[in-house]
């Protein structure tokens, strides 16, 4: 018996230490050296020292397309359940507005739009994500606000989708207008800025409200439709999405009024220019391709043209990727990997995906949208 | 029978039929006093209102195998969901032409977890066996070898993930607190205060907390470019936490037993760590082994928290199905789904140590 217990615990001796063994070597491919930390934390003391510098730390340090370059690929903050702008799908690969952002700086970078590894990150963490170095970017719907821009160390690239908030009630309410809601119990996410606007749009219009908070896009809907609340709001680009999986979604109508700006832009790092101009210009060549007529289907045609401007744009002639510091093809490996912004609206959340959003403000500023892109020379 | 013995049937009355078989049961059971009776009838309505609808919607009305369309017009559960995002649920974004892989690395931890139910096979090769599927586990896992592609950690998810951060974090989390049990026992003051601080300071603060300091807190303080992976993280801090409830458990156990076996170990020459190894910890584990268990399924079940700190275990690839527009509103079953998945591992859990109690019974 004695016997059989002192080999027991040598069994679970054993056990442990090839368990501990496995997660060093795990690990070790990932940590640095002791060294290198203590030179590093003695450089945080000292600048948690200069009180009046917002920015953290990890912004002030070199070029984030150097260490992109070394690494090989670009790791990108994405939501990870936002149907459209960033979920996997049923295989496990990633899909939606979002992602494809994130795909396009990867073209412009590497010339493969596949050079992307993602982290799903969620309201709390992304914003600390992107400070410490563990993402490049963040293309995680995120709403572009003075202090985040500012305070939080961030900065925002141009804007990939123009949002607003907005109301969803059922039909047999009788309400035409946000205005008559007064009294009304509001099903709401809790934690966002979703939650913030609707009470201030409820006060300002001297109205009363009855916050239903609930932690889950899916549940929220749930609630909504069992009648737990009377309208439910959210961001508009949600909002036919929730509308579509109604038992009889012709019971419920979205109401006109649009109650705040969100716009949602990929953010970098404060104080690498270089990296938000790739960034940027990213999104922007998605832009100006649909402006020109370019997509993933012509763009091999496209590159023959005698335009001046469509030769520039996909670099026939050569200037625009030397002053970004990419190849001179960058803008030509969006269009042909990704598409132009037309074809990823279209594909992630246009009128033929369950989402069904139409354009609106997302529609070119020739079609009197917002989308516009600067020149490219 | 009754051509042989004709007079003693006769003479031997039955007993009256309302108290033999069924009815009888019935009566002595569920109708002895008004009260009981009155239970019964509540009890009785209740099952009649939910279990027949329940049953209705679960099977007879449900869908197994449809497309959400089919489900949405359909009045009963849509199970549909289940197979349709299996591979998603179950393994996450591991790339789909590796499935195998994980699916392997799970069979061969099931299997010897399975086989080393039984103490008898407790022996030093055992022990090998162990750290050799380890080994094999993190190789068909992580991959970068024998021609297996690698695969980024980051892309772990599903079931292998739950399975990893419970299985190693329970291992790992078990000697620990043997080990901080012992400690603040000691009668060195630096091991004691350490081991009382560590119990206080960890057992203080919510798990979500601890959680968000390994993932959020913890990469400020790492210099640029270092970052340490993210599902480590969280299985530190996992480890990290269970340990110091095991810790008081263990701790319980040990004040439990009597001063002469301390005495008695003392007396035979024994010196701390033959005591400990030899007469105290088997006895001392052994009593604790109720305690410890409920520790070990709560801390299983507390793994579904990483959910918070967006890594894509079981319960997060579930939620992030129920995100699809298509499949949204079918949240009833894909949570009974992971539900029956996370009871069969924590029934198995408190067989295992009710059949362990069995065997380390001394009666003494």
């Amino acid at each position: 018996m004695k016997r059989r217990e002192t080999i027991s615990v040598k069994v679970l001796a054993v056990v442990c230490m090839s368990f501990f063994l496995i997660v060093g070597m795990w690990g070790c491919g990932d940590s640095g050296k002791v060294s290198e930390l203590q030179g590093k934390i003695a450089e945080l003391e000292k600048q948690l020292a200069t009180k009046d510098q917002p920015a953290p730390a990890a912004a002030t340090a070199g070029s984030t397309l150097n260490a992109v370059r070394t690494k090989g690929f670009i790791q990108a903050g994405v939501n990870g359940d936002l149907f459209g702008f960033g979920k996997p799908d049923e295989k496990g690969v990633w899909r939606g507005l979002d992602v494809d952002t994130a795909r396009a700086i990867a073209a412009a970078v590497f010339g493969d739009a596949d050079k992307v590894r993602y982290t799903p990150l969620t309201a709390k963490t992304r914003f600390t994500a992107l400070q410490s170095g563990e993402i490049d970017v963040l293309t995680r719907n995120c709403t572009q606000t003075l202090s985040r821009d500012t305070a939080l160390g961030l900065d925002f690239a141009q804007v990939n989708y123009y949002d607003g908030q907005g109301f969803l009630i059922p039909k047999k309410l009788g309400v035409k207008s946000a205005k008559e809601l007064d009294g009304a119990s509001v099903c709401v996410l809790p934690g966002t800025t979703t939650e913030l606007n609707v009470a201030d749009f409820f006060r300002a219009n001297g109205m009363q409200m009855k916050p239903v908070v609930i932690e889950n896009t899916a549940e929220l809907a749930k609630a909504f439709f069992a009648g737990r609340c009377d309208c439910l709001t959210s961001d508009a680009s949600q909002l036919a999405g929730i509308r579509a999986v109604a038992s009889n979604p012709k019971d419920y109508i979205i109401l006109p009024e649009i109650i705040s700006k969100e716009p949602l832009a990929p953010a970098v790092r404060h104080g690498d220019n270089q990296w938000k101009d790739i960034v940027s210009y990213s999104v922007w060549a998605l832009i100006a391709a649909e402006e020109m007529g370019i997509t993933s289907q012509n763009v091999d045609a496209m590159r023959t043209s005698s335009d001046p401007k469509i030769k520039r744009f996909l670099g026939a002639s050569p200037g625009n990727g030397k002053a970004l510091g990419l190849s001179e093809n960058w803008a030509y490996n969006i269009v042909k990997q990704v598409g132009n912004y037309g074809e990823i609206f279209a594909r992630n959340v246009g009128v033929d995906t369950p989402l069904g959003i139409e354009r609106g403000l997302n529609a070119l500023w020739t079609n009197g949208g917002l989308m516009y892109a600067p020149p490219f020379k | 029978m009754q051509t042989v013995a004709p007079q003693s049937a006769s003479t031997q009355l039955k007993p009256p039929v309302t108290s033999v078989g069924v009815i009888g049961w019935v009566k002595s059971n569920l109708f002895n006093g008004w009260f009981n009776s009155l239970l019964t009838l509540v009890c009785g309505y209740l099952i009649f209102r939910t279990v027949p609808p329940f049953f209705k919607w679960a099977v007879v009305d449900s869908l197994w195998f449809s497309t959400s369309e089919a489900c949405r017009n359909a009045d009963g559960a849509c199970w549909s969901i289940i197979p349709a995002n299996i591979r998603f649920i179950t393994f996450g974004f591991f790339p789909s032409e590796q499935q195998w892989r994980p699916l392997l690395a799970m069979v061969i931890l099931v299997v010897l977890l399975f086989y080393s139910q039984n103490r008898k096979r407790w022996r030093k090769s055992l022990a090998y066996i162990w750290a050799l599927a380890l080994v094999a586990m993190g190789l068909l896992m992580k991959g970068g070898l024998f021609g297996l592609p690698a695969v980024d950690s980051a892309q772990w998810g599903g079931l292998p993930l739950t399975l990893l951060l419970s299985v190693f974090g329970l291992t790992a989390a078990y000697p620990l607190g043997v080990v901080l049990a012992l400690g603040r026992q000691s009668r060195m003051p630096a091991v004691k205060s350490l081991c009382v601080v560590y119990i206080e300071l960890i057992r203080g603060v919510p798990l979500i907390s601890l959680l968000f300091m390994s993932s959020v807190v913890f990469p400020l303080f790492l210099p640029e470019g270092v970052t340490v992976n993210n599902i480590l993280r969280a299985q530190v801090a996992i480890i990290l936490f269970t340990a110091a409830y095991i810790a008081e458990v263990v701790r319980g156990g040990l004040q439990g037993m009597s001063k002469g076996q301390y005495e008695a170990a003392e007396s035979l020459g024994l010196n701390y760590y033959q005591t400990m190894r030899l007469i105290i910890l088997p006895q001392a584990l052994k009593i604790v082994i109720p305690p410890t268990v409920s520790i070990l399924i709560s801390a299983f079940k507390d793994t579904s928290l990483v959910v918070i700190i967006a890594l894509f275990d079981l319960l997060k690839t579930t939620q992030s199905v129920l995100s699809d527009p298509q499949w949204r509103g079918f949240s009833n079953e894909a949570y009974i789904f992971i539900a029956l998945i996370y009871f069969a591992c924590c029934f198995f859990m408190s067989n295992y140590s009710r059949r362990l109690e069995r065997e380390l019974d001394t009666k003494y």
